[in-house]
């Protein structure tokens, strides 16, 4: 019988899943300088299982800094990050990846040369257990792995409805669709935690609608946690479930959309302050 | 075997034959996950089974009318069947329809039921439900973004399929209650409710019996030679009766394979996968996949370009006549091949179409270059005349006897008369029930002995092909009593490049004359060469040159309207090139482009007596509205010209002015 699969793997594989609501991920305290600038001041917040988190700030409030650290691209040189459990400080982006953290870039950082469905399979390869030498000789296991990850890039494909272009090199893509493979890549390494920066930046308001919309089936259906970074006022109060605010690498507010949208320190921060 | 293929008289009972006579054969595919899923015959009459089982569940009866809505993928296609089987009414809507159109047809057809493809149309049904009482219960394919919906009216696909496929493991009594239920169904029930997409008022509901389908479809397979042995892709609307007819009636009375592409974007990288021996698109498809491919010609090497166009040039010399089995020279033969290794070949590879054994285009006139351009590359391209009342098939053009601009002859099993008023009429084993509560438009539609109204006026030339010239109501007659059919008058001199526009004059009038506006990009580019200057369209228009070039191209319409006899007392007398261009903006053109005759001759009354009065120029002002909403006046002294008539003694040649 040929029936649709009904997809077997939209969700994240860490065996006994948290529950909604449990923390995730605990930044507590965090310093991070270069030299002598400031980039991050003892900041401190939580991502919980199953939200969407967005960091937002003027530009230069350090938050793509902060993305940075969590995603073990920095290293703070004070406070520690707590994520499902496990404390550290210094960690390899690879590491990260293999915790479960993915994520997309403020630039779009694909392989232009190649195609959609090569781009996004590239996100695979953490999950690959053959090594080189297996996939080179292209047999028996690593052949019948290779079958068991495109059904999933595919499942993938199918979500982000970018089937047309499966074939198409990304930089021949316009940018709206080469942040969705993008993000097409990050779900690739089906991440327990994911890490947009600015997803919306520099798109039309039919591109931001799409992506938006993406987001959120992301969120829930696949279940899959969110940090995101993002400009757009209106996204993000729409989108998040929660909202931090930083500005000169402080935290000057942290709640829900409606807190935060009539805080002082966060009105002033934006519109400026009369002096 | 053969008892059954004759009892055979609904598409349930089709499906459970052909699940015998080619079982292992594929009867479906998909294109899903970037992989084509098939299913065979055995396969798909499971599905089908299972589903219509799941569908008793929730309460569908006999006589029970659902809606079906979504884009071409298996699941609704077993939908039709399925509800079929166990008695009921399916009645596919557009899935591009907007909620008001959508709630106006659920409603009038009293559904109880509706099967939508995802999330997109759960919502738009749910936000008309208020407005639909009869409406119960809702199935969706796609579970995507649907999870945390209140289920206790909306049911997914797979979760009735896993009902039916249960109750079925359960023992061979809900497999035999359901064969009982399909033998219970006759070839005089109503099949299927198909709404008109209603460009005229609010939509109909054509009601199409078991027998209308089967029938026609059984008729078309043995016109075109259609076995199980075709494949074809179906990606025009559900909806519409062309494709219920060759993606479903006839896929289950031939048992050929229908294959589904992947999404709407990828239409052209299925087909090309695919290769269809059976395609059908309306003329715009065939205009856009060569406008790609001339296109993207450009950017190939100067080699490939010029060996393109030299190829594209012996097609057009030799190509159709050697697909129509003419003969031919030797040496053009040989280079034919050769062109069909080089260029023909790898093109039509390229388009999806390189097993294309029958191609349709209906729906519109479609441009005979644009015919012409296809067929000489070898392709099987054909025109097909057809209405949902008729259950498509009203005349279409047999394999090699192929005239560009007719429509070819009656179908098998299709009488085709023409009225007085030159309207056309056909009676056939397709011929609808009637309309779905409305007594009156049937009554006006089809007459008491079966004949039916198409609405459109037409005429059957020499050789017995049906030609369509206007809408019936638009035409008119000439004072001495001749057909006069304005569209086909403009269209002839709209066949010009340099006519943008024509406006025909003659019911209740001596002769035909004509208003005609120049294509500005074209005589333009024409004045540019022949040092022309000018500084406004107005004055372009009224170039002696110009007028000329105008006056060669009516007195060639001419002659080819003389060709036809019905149409030869419709030549062009006298016609003048109107000072300014027919404009939507001054409401002379509807926003689609089209001439509102009507509107026109009020505006232009002075002109139009001009053109009968005999004068050679008349004085005009008119109202204009610019873009910016400011309005204005044009004043202009224009000229009247006669033009030559064919074979007509009485009246002594005239030589035009200038």
């Amino acid at each position: 019988m040929n029936q649709r699969p009904e997809s077997t793997q939209f969700r994240h594989d860490d065996g006994a899943s948290p529950a909604p609501g449990d923390l995730l991920l605990d930044v507590r305290n965090v310093s991070l300088a270069f030299g002598g600038v400031k980039a991050i001041t003892d900041i401190s917040f939580d991502v919980r299982e199953g939200e969407i988190r967005a960091i937002i700030g003027p530009n230069g409030a350090g938050k793509t800094s902060m993305l940075n650290v969590i995603n073990g691209f920095y290293t703070p040189q004070e406070g520690t990050i707590v994520f499902r459990g496990k404390e550290r400080r210094s960690m390899r982006p690879h590491e990260a990846v293999g915790q479960g953290i993915a994520r997309t870039f403020q630039n779009v950082a694909l392989f232009k040369g190649m195609s959609t469905l090569d781009n996004i399979m590239a996100g695979r390869s953490v999950k690959m257990k053959r090594n080189i030498g297996w996939q080179m000789l292209w047999h028996g296991p690593a052949i019948r792995e290779e079958i068991e990850h495109r059904q999933v890039v595919e499942e993938i494909i199918d979500f982000l409805e970018i089937q047309h272009i499966r074939r198409t090199p990304v930089g021949k893509l316009p940018y709206g669709l080469q942040k969705r493979v993008e993000l097409g890549r990050a779900l690739a390494m089906e991440p327990s935690l994911l890490l947009l920066d600015e997803p919306m930046a520099g798109m039309n308001l039919e591109e931001k609608e799409d992506m938006s919309r993406f987001i959120i089936d992301v969120n829930q259906q696949r279940g899959t946690t969110i940090a995101l970074i993002e400009h757009d006022m209106g996204v993000v109060m729409d989108l998040s479930d929660r909202v931090v605010v930083l500005d000169y690498g402080k935290k000057i507010a942290d709640g829900t959309p409606d807190v935060v949208k009539s805080d002082q320190a966060v009105i002033d921060a934006y519109l400026g302050v009369a002096h | 075997m053969a008892e059954a293929l004759a009892a055979a008289d609904t598409f349930p009972k089709y499906l459970l034959l052909n699940a015998e006579r080619f079982g292992n054969r594929p009867a479906m595919r998909h294109k899903d996950y970037g992989i084509w899923q098939s299913w065979t015959w055995k396969e798909q009459l499971e599905e089908v089974r299972a589903f219509a089982i799941g569908l008793q569940s929730i309460g569908v009866a006999r006589g029970d009318r659902i809606a079906v809505i979504g884009s071409n993928r298996p699941r609704l296609y077993w939908s039709f069947a399925a509800i079929q089987s166990i008695g009921g009414v399916p009645v596919p809507v557009y899935s591009d329809s907007v909620a008001e159109e959508m709630s106006y047809v659920l409603d009038h057809a009293e559904v109880r039921f509706a099967i939508v493809e995802d999330q997109e149309q759960v919502d738009k049904v749910l936000s008309i439900s208020d407005a639909v009482p009869s409406l119960q219960q809702i199935v969706y394919d796609e579970p995507r973004g649907l999870r945390d919906y209140d289920h206790t009216h909306l049911h997914a696909y797979s979760a009735l399929r896993a009902i039916g496929e249960a109750k079925l493991s359960e023992g061979p009594d809900t497999d035999r209650a359901w064969r009982r239920e399909i033998d219970a169904g006759t070839g005089s029930d109503l099949g299927i409710m198909l709404y008109t997409s209603g460009t005229t008022g609010r939509p109909k509901g054509v009601m199409l019996s078991n027998d209308n389908l089967v029938k026609s479809a059984l008729h078309g397979n043995v016109f075109d030679n259609l076995t199980e042995n075709e494949t074809t892709i179906a990606y025009l609307p559900l909806a519409w009766v062309g494709d219920h007819v060759f993606s479903f009636s006839q896929s289950y009375t031939a048992g050929f394979c229908v294959a589904c592409p992947e999404s709407a974007e990828t239409i052209n990288e299925d087909r090309r996968e695919i290769a269809p021996t059976y395609f059908f698109a309306p003329p715009r498809v065939f205009e856009t996949l060569l406008t790609q491919i001339m296109v993207r010609m450009q950017d190939a090497g100067p080699t490939k370009q010029r060996m393109f166009h030299y190829f594209l040039k012996h097609a057009e010399k030799v190509g159709e006549r050697i697909l129509g089995g003419e003969s031919v020279p030797l040496f053009d033969r040989l280079k034919y091949w050769v062109g069909e290794f080089l260029v023909y070949g790898p093109l039509k590879n390229r388009l999806g179409l390189s097993k294309l054994r029958v191609g349709y285009t209906a729906g519109e006139a479609i441009g005979p270059e644009l015919f012409r351009f296809y067929r000489s590359l070898g392709l099987n391209l054909k025109q097909l005349y057809g209405q949902t009342e008729a259950c498509v098939y009203i005349t279409a053009q047999p394999d090699g006897k192929i005239q560009a601009d007719t429509v070819g002859v009656p179908s098998p099993g299709v009488e085709v008369k023409i009225a007085d008023n030159g309207e056309v009429l056909y009676r056939s084993d397709g011929v609808f029930l009637g309309y779905y509560k409305n007594e009156e438009a049937t009554r006006e539609t089809k007459t008491a002995d079966g004949w039916v109204h198409t609405g459109d006026a037409g005429f059957f030339n020499a050789d017995g092909h049906l030609k369509i010239i206007d809408r019936a109501k638009d035409v008119g007659k000439l004072a001495n009593g001749a057909l006069f059919a304005p569209k086909y008058v403009e269209n002839t001199l709209k066949f010009f490049p340099d006519i943008k526009e024509a406006v025909a004059f003659g019911h209740g009038r001596e002769f035909c004359a004509a208003f005609i506006n120049i294509d500005l990009d074209s005589v333009g580019n024409w004045a540019e060469r022949n040092n022309i200057a000018y500084a406004s369209y107005q004055e372009l228009a009224g170039h002696p040159e110009v007028y000329k070039t105008i006056l060669d191209h009516v007195n060639e319409g001419n002659r080819r309207l003389a060709r036809e006899p019905l149409m030869a007392g419709s030549q062009i007398r006298r016609f003048l090139v109107l000072h300014k261009e027919l404009d939507a903006d001054d409401g002379e053109l509807t926003r689609t482009q089209k001439v509102r005759r009507g509107f026109i001759a009020e505006r232009y009354g002075e002109l139009i007596e001009a053109l009968y009065n005999g004068a050679t120029e008349q004085y005009v002002e008119t109202e204009v509205t610019y873009e910016d909403g400011r309005k204005g006046r044009i004043k202009a002294t224009v000229r009247i010209v006669d033009a030559e008539v064919q074979e007509a003694p009485v009246e002594m040649l005239q030589e035009a002015a200038e």
